[in-house]
């Protein structure tokens, strides 16, 4: 530790510190616009410069390592008089159209200005103008703007991992540019507009929409992936209008993925907003009640087996422990919530979550991916298995991966075979892989759902578990066996229990006249075809896609912008989300729906206000009880998931998204998405057209 | 003002591989640096394929499928390249004519005459304004800063070679000789060695006496 004095206050700061997080443990704020804590430091805006005793002139803070004793002096005449100047050349060419700035109201450089700037311009001459950039369709770029403090050059080659952008030429002719008028290659590429100090980069789907002053802000969770990245919902009226990450340095750090961020202009289109029932092959618009009725004349005399439960990708805690109430109470035991037909081993929580946690990525030194293309299934995950790369230097983080990725991963990884049969051959350490793993002193491995949806699931499961015994992957202090998971609602289904019991049906069980009555809670990420012919189907969600069309009454549900809920991430940690907004027309609460419908057919469930249910969800797993933690905790117990590990099939793992934009009904009904996967999966079809 | 993007409306070629000459250059370059240090190859390949474009095509710039293929060599990103590309001035990241005439008129050349090497180069190419090229694509002029030869200002630089203590004159002559494929010796064009004084040297013009 260093001791400096900022401004009279003695503060005690790390070695190696810079002046600026000198200045910050000592309570004051240093303007700047180049330097941002995620990334490299540059030290070319200049707004940073303070005073340091016998230093000959202001210092850039952001660069300028602390030592013992040091006096920094952060408001003085000179320290203001150097900032004006900066500012001063900063607005020489930054053209004063902050009224039609889309950034305005939550710009740094307006802000700055407003304590630095000068109330006229002394510039007389022409300024320069630079012509707009294409990135694609998330990021607008008005680039006269551009005060070229390289945040977006660093961000996209330090932590999104995509080199393409860069600063050509020089002097006054310096532009920002990817040179090549390409869509930028980065599911993590929104996060340019809020790492731009300016509004040179924003967002293109929002642009012109609103001021950050008229949004309401509440707090929300992403339900796109399994991350559980925390977001903030800004509505305005009854409309989302857009979601922005926000810091939670365990989950994301400050980064949300392109899908959170952009996808819910789904929310507006193809919205389920009233129920429906079928009447004679039609789709006819209906009440609560005649809904419901017609629901519980189906089920009259259906015996409880013939009656089945599938829940989908974005559903929160709540509804999904209400669904499986109620088929309880009608006596079923089909329920399931693992649409894709995934297999896992749910004694025990360590085999179905992500046991290093995501902030564990960072202290793991070596890593086996199986089964799983993380840039795709969890692009924010991703980025800090990225950032444990970087920061390990050459070779430090050796990355072997099992499964061909079907985009690059964004940093280097062996790629050991494309199936599981590699899992044999590092247990026995005939591959040298296996040595890289043992000689690790914290390994980690990350088991996709390209291994968990296959036959042999539980062998891979098994042989995976083994192989992380063998190599010090789990032990008392250390739980590197993660599974990744791509459902938001996944874990706390399986916290929950949400898979049949005994002698139930599992999804696939459902399928083909295996159930008569099918209760689809958002579930569409399967093939309804193969729905039985004569099965009557109930849809309860908020959109009208595959499984909606399919149904023989849809129950119009709440999307996650419009309910309270608790998810459960990858990792197994519970978060809240809160309401933002209502749902459309006569759609309600998922919860509240089940509730309703539980009176109706006389099975009342014990709860009727979303306190009870969290009690109730507490009670049905503890887990519920710790909002927000986790305990990171070695494996005490060895003992692995039931399955043989021999028992693996040489089959080559398939990739469980081919197309990242379109993975959910919310974003299928996004325009924003669409226009995505047009643009970066389908590029060729596009050419065609 | 200014308002440019590198590379918007410029015709590229289709493709570009390194010439057999080139590669023994490469291989030479390459092996001054550790492997993993081979980014630094940058400038160096940079030159050989601005070289190689100008012997091939007659038009000595560096297209973007070549410093694609440099930074597939190099691994590193494209922009990477792109990016010292265009820091760069010597490298031409649009086609230039045959001949590059590169005018210095900082200081020293300016005191000296360079406003009648420019003129003459303009009279005798037809080139209307700096960064254009000759209607007959030979000659592209180009205003750049010190060459570091003020001793013999004014300067005039035709691709590699420095042409010295100019005048209108002597530039009109330069340029019709280029424009008939000669390639003039470069150096002063008046009587002077070197950076020697002009009209022979002025200092020690004897030898020193013998020891003893
Ligand atoms: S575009 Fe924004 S982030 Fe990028 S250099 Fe310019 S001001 Fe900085
Ligand atoms: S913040 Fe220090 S120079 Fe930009
Ligand atoms: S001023 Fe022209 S060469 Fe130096």
């Amino acid at each position: 530790m260093v001791k400096v004095t900022v401004d009279g206050i003695q503060v005690e700061v790390p070695n190696g510190s810079s002046a600026l997080q000198a200045c910050e443990a000592a309570g004051k704020e240093i303007p700047r616009f180049c330097f941002h804590e995620r990334l490299s430091v540059a030290g070319n805006c200049r707004m940073c410069l303070v005073q340091v005793v016998r230093a000959p002139k202001p210092v850039a803070s952001c660069g300028f390592p602390v030592a013992e004793g040091m006096e920094i002096l952060t408001d003085t005449e000179i320290v203001r008089k150097a900032r004006r100047a900066v500012m001063e050349f900063l607005l020489i060419n930054h053209p004063l159209d902050c009224p039609i700035c889309d950034q305005g109201g939550e710009c740094d450089l307006q802000d700055q200005a407003f304590g630095y700037g000068a109330d006229h311009s002394r510039y007389q001459e022409a300024k320069r103008a630079v012509t707009d950039k294409y990135l694609g369709p998330l990021v607008k770029t008005v680039m006269t703007r551009c005060i070229q403090c390289t945040r977006c050059v660093r961000f996209a080659t330090e932590i999104a991992g995509v080199p393409e952008l860069g600063a050509v030429s020089r002097g006054e002719n310096m532009e920002i540019t990817n040179y090549v008028e390409k869509a930028l290659t980065s599911e993590l590429s929104g996060n340019l507009i809020d790492i731009c100090p300016v509004g040179a980069l924003t967002s293109k789907p929002y642009a012109f929409t609103a001021r950050p002053w008229e949004l309401k802000r509440t707090d929300s969770i992403d339900v796109f992936d399994a991350v559980g990245t925390n977001t903030s919902l800004h509505v305005r009226g009854s409309a989302v209008l857009r979601i922005v990450p926000r810091v939670n340095d365990e989950v994301n750090e400050e980064w949300l993925a392109d899908k959170g961020r952009f996808a819910m202009d789904g929310l507006k289109h193809r919205r389920l907003d009233r129920p429906w029932v079928r009447v004679h092959g039609k789709l006819q618009p209906v009440s609560w009640q005649d809904a419901f009725v017609a629901i519980g004349r189906r089920l009259d005399g259906v015996a409880g087996e013939r009656i089945g439960a599938i829940v989908g990708d974005l559903c929160d805690a709540e509804s999904m422990l209400a669904l499986k109430d109620l088929m309880t109470a009608l006596g079923s035991s089909n329920v399931d919530c693992r649409q894709d037909g995934a297999q896992y081993d749910v004694s025990r929580r360590e085999f179905y979550t992500f046991g290093s946690g995501i902030a564990g990525i960072e202290e793991a030194d070596a890593l086996l991916i199986v089964g799983s293309v993380p840039r795709q299934e969890a692009p924010v995950l991703n980025a800090r298995i990225r950032k444990r790369f970087v920061a390990a230097g050459r070779g430090g983080f050796p990355i072997g991966m099992i499964g061909e990725p079907t985009a690059d991963p964004t940093y280097r990884a062996e790629i050991l075979g494309d199936g599981p049969g590699i899992l044999a051959d590092l247990r026995s350490g005939s591959h040298p892989f296996a040595d890289v793993l043992k000689a690790a002193k914290r390994p980690m491995m990350i088991v996709g759902h390209g291994a968990l949806v296959r036959e042999d699931a539980r062998a891979i499961l098994a042989a995976c578990w083994a192989l992380a015994v063998e190599v010090g992957a789990v032990g008392p202090d250390w739980n590197g066996f993660n599974v990744l998971h791509t459902a938001a609602s996944r874990v706390a289904g399986l916290d929950l229990g949400l898979l049949p019991g005994s002698g139930g049906r599992s999804a696939a069980g459902m399928m083909s006249g295996g159930v008569d009555v099918l209760w689809l809670l958002g579930a569409d990420e399967f093939h309804t075809a193969q729905i039985g012919a004569q099965t009557f189907v109930v849809y309860q969600g908020h959109h009208g896609d595959a499984a909606a069309a399919r149904a023989d009454v849809i129950l119009p549900g709440a999307s996650f912008a419009e309910k309270s809920g608790t998810y459960v991430n990858t990792e197994g940690r519970v978060q809240r989300s809160f309401r933002a907004v209502m749902p459309p027309g006569d759609a309600r609460e998922d919860w509240r729906i089940l509730r309703a419908f539980s009176e109706v057919v006389g099975k009342t469930l014990p709860y009727d206000t979303l306190e009870a249910l969290r009690d109730r969800l507490a009670a049905a797993n503890p887990v519920f009880r710790v909002i927000g933690g986790r305990d990171v905790a070695g494996v005490s117990d060895l003992t692995g998931p039931a399955g043989d590990p021999a028992a693996v099939s040489p089959a080559p793992f398939q990739p469980v998204i081919d197309d990242y934009y379109q993975t959910n009904p919310i974003c299928r009904a996004s325009p924003t998405m669409g226009e995505c996967s047009r643009i970066y999966v389908h590029p060729r079809t596009v050419a065609a057209e | 003002m200014s308002a440019h993007s590198p590379i918007d409306q410029i015709e590229q070629p289709a493709s570009f591989a390194f010439d057999e000459e080139s590669e023994a250059e490469i291989a030479t370059i390459l092996a001054k640096y550790p492997a993993e240090r081979k980014a630094s190859g940058t400038l160096p390949l940079l030159y050989v394929a601005q070289k190689q474009m100008g012997r091939l095509t007659g038009s000595a710039w560096v297209p973007r499928v070549a410093m694609d293929e440099i930074a597939r060599r190099l691994e590193v990103a494209p922009i990477r390249v792109y990016e010292v590309a265009t820091f760069y001035l010597m490298f031409n990241t649009r086609p230039i004519g045959r001949y590059h005439l590169q005018v210095c008129t900082t200081t020293s050349c300016w005191l000296r005459g360079s406003d009648d090497v420019v003129a003459a180069c303009k009279k005798a190419t037809g080139i209307a304004a700096f960064g254009q090229s000759s209607a007959d694509g030979l000659f592209t002029l180009t205003e750049v800063e010190c060459l570091g030869a003020c001793s013999n200002a004014p300067v005039l630089q035709v691709d590699d070679d420095f042409y010295e203590d100019l005048d209108g004159p002597r530039t009109v002559e330069l340029i019709e000789a280029l424009r008939r494929g000669e390639r003039p010796t470069p150096g002063p064009t008046i009587d002077r060695l070197d950076s020697a004084p002009a009209g022979g040297r002025k200092t020690l013009t004897d030898s020193p006496a013998e020891p003893g």
